[in-house]
């Protein structure tokens, strides 16, 4: 995996999920602020996993490559699925449904480096 | 008598979005266990497995929000705490039994601790939200 992109990712999903938990602290829904940084978000997740596909069918393989493409495609769905599910929810609580998501998009890029090469740890 | 809150809007739709994240990633973890080597702990993988189910269900009770969904919902949050604790103990002290990681190994240790803050969420939260109160 790309180290930069994924510590660019981890760093910028972080930062998402803050500003999602500033709005619900501040009893607020998500505005285009927090659809703007989901959405970059969202893009350079897709990047990294269009970089995975390209490296898998160039024939490396992580260690356990069911584990990795199932970690990898909540990588790329998980956030446009939240956007959703905080439409639905239009008061703080979805302003809490993005920032999750978000933390867990950085859980995940985590998880997606280990699992490629588990001496990375 | 107050009405019973909607179970299924505003802190409990942030509820059911975990739920299905951990009903989905306690049924993957599952499903690879057990197609791929299931003998080397048959035990902890049938958890994983039935940990998914149990995260299932919580999901679709608290998403249908009726009496029968609410009670469900308690049932399974009841069993996963149980589970939580127990097979995190276990785990702990045995760790033998679990040479591979369930979503409740060392209490959700793996999973950030979720797993064992979940069921006390969602019980709470079905209690602030039963009516009367």
């Amino acid at each position: 995996m790309y180290d930069l992109l994924a510590t660019a990712i981890i760093v910028a999903s972080l930062l998402v999920a803050a500003w999602c938990f500033v709005a619900a602290a501040r009893d607020r829904w998500i505005d285009v602020t927090h659809l703007a940084g989901l959405t970059v978000l969202e893009l350079a997740l897709l990047t990294q996993a269009a970089f995975a596909v390209v490296r898998i069918t160039g024939g490396e393989r992580p260690e356990e490559l069911a584990t990795f493409a199932g970690y990898l495609a909540t990588s790329a769905l998980l956030l446009p699925a939240a956007v959703v599910g905080s439409f639905m929810e239009r008061t703080r609580w979805g302003a809490v449904i993005a920032g999750a998501a978000a933390l867990i998009s950085a859980v995940l890029t985590l998880r997606l480096q280990q699992v490629w090469s588990p001496l990375h740890g | 008598m107050a009405e019973a809150r909607a179970v299924n809007t505003g802190p409990g739709r942030v509820l059911v979005g975990l739920y299905a994240l951990f009903a989905l990633a306690a049924g993957a973890r599952a499903a690879v266990q057990i197609a791929s080597r299931f003998d080397e702990a048959p035990l902890a993988y049938l958890l994983s497995a039935l940990a998914a189910v149990i995260y299932l269900a919580a999901t679709l009770g608290l998403v249908r929000g009726t009496a029968g969904g609410r009670r469900l919902a308690m049932i399974c949050c009841s069993i996963e705490l149980a589970g939580v604790l127990t097979v995190g103990t276990f785990s702990v002290f045995d760790p033998e039994a679990f040479p591979d990681e369930t979503v409740w190994s060392g209490y959700g240790r793996g999973y950030g601790f979720v797993p064992l803050v979940l069921p006390v969420l969602g019980l709470l939260w079905l209690r602030s939200t039963a009516a009367g109160d």
